[in-house]
């Protein structure tokens, strides 16, 4: 290896958490950076586009991408990261399934600013405008090929740091490879033991308002937990926190669709058999997107709600 | 057994509700077998799929089936107490009421999926719960699905790393 090598970091819808993973792995990122430079980081440090721009095609080792992709600007910077790099790394559950941010997808597309997007009040002169918007939200993989995915809310250092030693040694994922353990959280929870064979839900309960026991299965508790249609290799964290799973890891490679898989795990132990019993007890459900796709909208099998409709019937 | 008439589509080109159905192995598809043997009609609008269960009807497929131009899906199982596998129906029946409520909140209408009881000696109700269904969603009108930006995955990242590092 006569020279180090280069890696990209660019953010487009992120909060900032998962550059904020990358910088966590403390000590272990200063003997990566003996390997390998940042030649963009922007979340770091001032990089500007023109500093990528001016890098021949293919010269960057990898690509972190961080965030959905919202605006003009965001879909820009994607195209020119997969032209400038060997590797395109979708980074964190924005990236990989929409995220958050993707909950805007239930909105009708009129409702998003648009053009009509207010400016800011102050504005420095020859300050360029705010970008575009371009609905709907869209993962890093729907705009451009992605060759592997660290997922997570943010993802756990542990993962960022496997996969960029996997970078550094030469080997890439590919095929949109999520570099993650294939197997349930449940496999490795630390409650697991707790689980009763048979349980049910006779009603929900919402963590913000329980007494929730520190070791029993949340699922056992009434308490909806994304565990069982979600990817392990958090280390368990919200668990180990007392909070039941929310599912950022995203579906393991066997699940098409999270919410619909983790929709046939909650509502099968619904403890009624009636129509009007069963409707009672997912009265405690009250939002049925926010809570099974609170990350994964983006990725549903089902588009953006603006993309569904009722066509005109054609007379013959 | 399907009406004389085809599919209107196919012909002049005027929309019909397209549906496509579950039916459980041991009660409904049993029922509906029996109503082609018995040359009793129902209209010609339905897709069937054979599934060895109500209960085998994972949430997913009823998405994949709006994803790709349904415009209603009705699945068919046996009545409660009748399960083949004791109480597989009654877990299509809670997925079904939670499947709903989802596909309300995304979208589409909560009555283009429905859920009937329907036994193999069945012949007038299974007729019944598609001629109807098939209305229901006529009346609805077509439903609409643009596909989703499609997900990308590129190959040979691995060949262009290793000959880089």
């Amino acid at each position: 290896m006569s020279e180090k090598s280069r890696l990209a970091c660019a953010w487009c819808a992120s909060c900032g958490g998962c550059e904020e993973a990358i910088v966590d792995l403390g000590p272990a990122l200063l003997d990566l950076l003996d390997r390998a430079d940042f030649a963009f980081f922007p979340a770091l440090a001032d990089f500007r586009r023109e500093d990528i721009e001016g890098v021949p095609d293919g010269a960057l080792l990898a690509a972190l991408i961080t965030g959905s992709v919202i605006s003009a600007d965001d879909e820009e910077m994607v195209r020119l990261l997969r032209r400038k790099s060997r590797c395109v790394i979708a980074m964190g559950s924005c990236a990989h399934m929409g995220g958050v941010p993707a909950l805007a997808n239930q909105l009708p597309e009129d409702a998003w600013p648009g053009a009509a997007r207010p400016a800011p009040a102050a504005r420095a002169a020859g300050e360029p405008p705010l970008p575009e918007l371009r609905p709907p939200v869209r993962t890093v993989g729907q705009v451009v090929e992605v060759d592997g995915v660290i997922p997570g809310c943010p993802p756990s250092s542990g993962l960022v740091r496997d996969a960029l030693e996997r970078l550094l040694a030469g080997r890439a994922p590919s095929g949109g490879e999520v570099m993650a353990p294939d197997v349930a959280l449940c496999e490795e929870c630390p409650r697991r033991e707790s689980a009763a064979a048979e349980w049910s839900f006779a009603g929900f309960r919402r963590p913000h308002v329980t007494e929730l026991d520190p070791t029993v299965c949340f699922l056992n508790q009434g308490v909806l937990c994304m565990g069982p249609a979600t990817r392990a290799g958090c280390e368990s964290a919200c668990i180990r926190g007392n909070m039941p799973c929310t599912g950022c890891y995203g579906p393991t490679s066997r699940v098409h669709d999270q919410g619909a898989k983790m929709i046939a795990c909650i509502a099968s132990a619904v403890k009624a058999d009636t129509p009007e019993e069963v409707d009672a007890v997912l009265d405690g459900l009250p939002d049925t997107v926010g809570a099974f796709y609170r990350y994964g909208l983006a990725a549903s099998l089902l588009p953006p709600r603006s993309a569904i409709g009722v066509g005109e019937i054609s007379s013959v | 057994m399907p009406e004389d008439r085809q599919v209107q589509e196919d012909r002049t080109g005027a929309w019909e509700p397209r549906i496509v159905a579950f039916f459980c192995n041991w009660c409904t598809y049993m029922a509906a077998d029996l109503a082609g043997v018995s040359r009793a009609h129902y209209a010609p609008n339905v897709r069937i799929v054979r599934v060895l269960c109500s209960g085998r009807v994972d949430p997913q497929f009823v998405l994949q089936a709006f994803a790709q131009g349904a415009d209603g899906v009705l699945i068919g199982g046996c009545h409660p107490g009748d399960c083949h596998y004791q109480d597989g129906n009654t877990r299509a029946l809670r997925r079904f009421r939670l499947l709903r409520r989802l596909a309300g909140e995304m979208g589409i209408h909560e009555d283009r999926l429905r859920l009937e009881w329907v036994s193999a000696s069945e012949i007038d109700k299974v007729r019944w719960a598609v001629n109807d269904m098939v209305e229901t969603v006529r009346r609805l009108g077509p439903l609409t699905v643009r596909p989703p930006a499609s997900p990308h995955a590129a190959t040979g990242a691995a060949e262009r790393v290793a000959s880089h590092v």
